[in-house]
């Protein structure tokens, strides 16, 4: 299931991000009247279409595999949390029928009509975004349901959908898909501009990719925060594995890297910050932090890997941060796309990293729940399908999956590459 | 009663399932079974009328799952267990289907990649709808046993009967006829190519009457309570109503008036439904799960209702729009 959603949640961001730039795209077509923008709009379109139709396959696959491998916990959530899917349902749906008459509307629907249609387009995919998201908060953060005598009663599914959670969650979400995707939208077009210094097309699209990806990248940093703290609050034990705390302390430290032992309770060879945690989930320097010894050793997340894959998350965060900085800042010098040699290398090479930023951070937010998977309700153990042979599914799934995304790497790379054609071709081909 | 809403609006959703999504598979079986002079003709008709748009078509199965786990949880549990093995088998049938399809459509084609493609894409659209048939008629066999909100009955329990293999085959001539007779209706397509569809249509069609009858006969021993439900007073009327429009749909083709018959055969399919769910009425899982016995507490179901009709006063004029513009020529 991990497996699976790991590459959904790829799928899933580039499907809300593609079509904002199809859209930025169109509205610059509008108010120009230049060409490249219109090839532009269509380009992502066609992105669009294809990423729509694996997302259909995979949330189709998803929505099913809940109950494949979940039972237990389907059982027992359905009814408390069942309806934001329901609602996603609906946003997906709409988002599909106006992607459709995005795709095929071009010559048959008003121009601005056609442009809000885009629109609609990625209201669609943020609300369906927000929507499953909520409901993977509310697994960190239970809420909207009473447990009385192991029976669970009190249902309030408003209230589940409203938990603690879901405001960090779903705004980190949203933020890091439109990063992730912009910058590696910026590093394709940022490799083919450095091999053509000329070429308008690529100009133009590196040019939108980063005004998104940059505007959007320094706002994480608040997000960030924000989440942080409420982890903190929420659940102590997914931040002391976070930050590789064992012991419960006063004045914590802010420890990047190192090697967690479970066994001594220490973190060896970690760069420290004195006071640097405390800090920054209190907003005061001496604050207590709670250690995982404050839980008992079978209620502990593995503390490696989510520690390392926190630290993962940040410090590529931090990089494309910096990065947008720099853009930025060169951006407004030359009034223009940057277009320097190495500030091209630098956004080809950061092209990943959002990306990554993404997986690793869902492997802070889903391995730091372990062993629940229902916080402090329910166990992954319990949850699980009683079928035989469990591995056999898991493994069907997870090759579903590497199927899916090697198919879709391969036609995104194809749509790009058809790209190499000279620009003069391409404004001439569609008007 | 808002669980018979909701159960309601699963209804709508799986019919509108049927005549779209499970076309789109009709589509692919004669996809696969083009053959004569004129098969490459045939393949682009079909391309054409399956555009990428009609992706959307498989949403509706998505919506029918989130509904069923939201309103139902304890069935869709037991159905999700009970039958783990044949869903699984159909999700890599849908995950095959839609791959096949989207590289037909955007890979920059050979000839020989392609045709590997297009029979991927066909034989997987056999494959899925025929396991569609076998898990819901697997629901109705009564040997799924669930005692204690516990499965009883193991892993292969329901799925591997007469009648199950029935109920596939039944769905796979039921939706290749629905297919080849939308396929009749695009005035763009040839006479020829057209007089191809019609055939197939008028064939499948007559088809179903024998299937349908072995699948009648097999309810007996293979589900008795579906059998029970069949034999009940309203069922004659029903099985009737569903009779005269199989007849005129397979007259309008006859006749070669392709709007109507294609009215008609909307109709026959989602008459067929509406008897396989009343006759199923109110079990969701015979005979343990019933809609009443799994249903989510009242304020699950209140809300969900105000959240399917607030969906569906946003859902039904856009696909409403969709269709009108997909119709209009370009300007």
């Amino acid at each position: 299931m991990g497996m699976s959603l790991a590459f959904h949640i790829v799928f899933a961001a580039i499907g809300i991000s593609l079509p904002v730039l199809m859209v930025i795209s169109e509205a610059l077509y509008l108010r120009t009247g230049r060409p490249v923008f219109l090839e532009l709009a269509k380009r992502w379109s066609r992105g669009a279409a294809i990423l729509f139709a694996v997302g259909a396959v995979s949330g189709t696959v998803l929505s099913f595999e809940l109950g494949l491998l979940w039972p237990g916990f389907m059982e027992k959530s359905g009814a408390i949390i069942g309806m934001p899917f329901s609602l996603e349902g609906f946003a997906f749906f709409t988002e599909a029928i106006f992607l459709g008459l995005y795709l095929m509307g071009w010559k048959r629907l008003p121009p601005l009509v056609h442009w809000f249609c885009g629109v609609l387009v990625i209201l669609g995919g943020v609300a369906s975004g927000i929507f499953v998201v909520t409901a993977n908060a509310w697994m960190n953060a239970p809420a909207g349901f009473k447990i009385v005598d192991g029976k669970i009663t009190d249902i309030d599914p408003i209230a589940a959908m409203l938990n603690p959670a879901a405001a960090h969650e779903t705004l980190h979400m949203t933020l890091a898909a439109f990063i992730a995707t912009g910058f590696a939208v910026a590093a394709i077009h940022a490799f083919f501009l450095l091999r053509d210094r000329r070429n308008t097309f690529h100009r133009n699209a590196l040019g939108m990719a980063l005004a998104l990806a940059c505007t959007s990248a320094p706002l994480q940093l608040i997000s960030g925060d924000f989440s942080a703290r409420s982890v903190a609050k929420l659940q102590p034990a997914k931040l002391a594995a976070m930050e590789a705390v064992y012991q419960t302390q006063t004045g914590s430290p802010w420890q990047l890297g190192g090697i967690p032992d479970d066994e001594t309770r220490t973190t060896r060879y970690a760069l420290t910050i004195p006071h640097g945690l405390s800090l920054l989930a209190n907003r005061d320097p001496n604050s207590k932090i709670i250690g995982l010894d404050q839980f008992a050793p079978n209620d502990w997340p593995n503390v490696r890997l989510v520690h390392w894959s926190f630290d993962l998350m940040i410090l590529s965060g931090l990089a494309l941060i910096a990065l947008s900085m720099a853009v930025g800042w060169l951006a407004w010098k030359h009034r223009g796309v940057p277009d320097g040699k190495w500030i091209l290398r630098m956004i080809v090479a950061a092209g990943p990293l959002g990306f990554i930023a993404i997986e690793a951070g869902w492997v802070v937010t889903e391995l730091g729940r372990q062993p629940w998977i229902i916080y402090g309700v329910m166990r992954t153990q319990e949850a699980v399908t009683p079928m035989p042979k469990i591995a056999i599914p898991f493994v069907i799934f997870a090759l579903i999956y590497v199927f899916l995304s090697v198919a879709l790497l391969y036609l995104l790379s194809r749509q790009f590459r058809k790209t190499e054609a000279p620009a003069s071709d391409l404004v001439t081909k569609n008007v | 009663m808002f669980e018979l809403i909701v159960a309601g609006f699963m209804f709508v959703a799986l019919v509108f399932y049927a005549v779209t999504g499970d076309a789109d598979y009709g589509a692919g079986m004669w996809d696969l079974l083009a053959t004569g002079p004129r098969a490459d003709a045939q393949r682009s008709a079909i391309e054409r009328a399956i555009g990428p748009i009609w992706e959307a078509d498989h949403v509706w199965l998505i919506l029918i799952v989130v509904i069923l786990f939201t309103a139902f949880p304890s069935a869709f549990a037991a159905m999700m267990t009970a039958l783990n093995i044949p869903f699984t088998l159909m999700l890599v049938g849908i995950v095959l289907r839609g791959s096949a399809f989207i590289f037909r459509k955007y890979d920059i084609k050979s000839q020989g990649v392609k045709h590997g493609w297009s029979l991927l894409f066909g034989a997987a659209s056999f494959f899925t709808p025929f396991i569609q048939g076998l898990t819901l008629a697997a629901l109705s066999t009564g040997e799924i046993r669930i005692v204690d909100g516990r499965l009883a009955t193991g892993f292969f329990a329901g799925w591997l009967t007469p009648f199950a293999f029935g109920c596939g085959l039944f769905a796979l001539a039921l939706f290749a006829f629905l297919a080849a007779t939308y396929l009749t209706v695009d005035p763009s397509t040839e006479r020829d190519v057209q007089n191809d569809f019609r055939l197939r249509a008028l064939w499948s069609g007559v088809a179903l009457a024998p299937i349908a009858f072995v699948v009648f006969i097999t309810s007996k021993e293979g589900a008795p309570a579906m059998y029970h439900g069949l034999t009940q007073w309203w069922a004659p009327l029903l099985i009737g109503a569903t009779l005269v429009f199989a007849i005129a749909a397979l007259a309008s083709l006859w006749q070669r008036r392709f709007a109507l018959a294609r009215i008609a055969a909307i109709a026959e399919v989602t008459l067929i439904l509406t008897g396989w769910s009343l006759a199923q009425y109110p079990r969701l899982v015979t005979p343990d799960v019933t809609i009443f016995n799994a249903a989510a507490p009242e304020v699950t179901l209140r809300l969900l209702t105000y959240a399917l009709v607030a969906g569906a006063i946003i859902l039904f004029p856009s696909l409403f729009f969709l269709f009108r513009v997909f119709k209009s020529k370009e300007s």
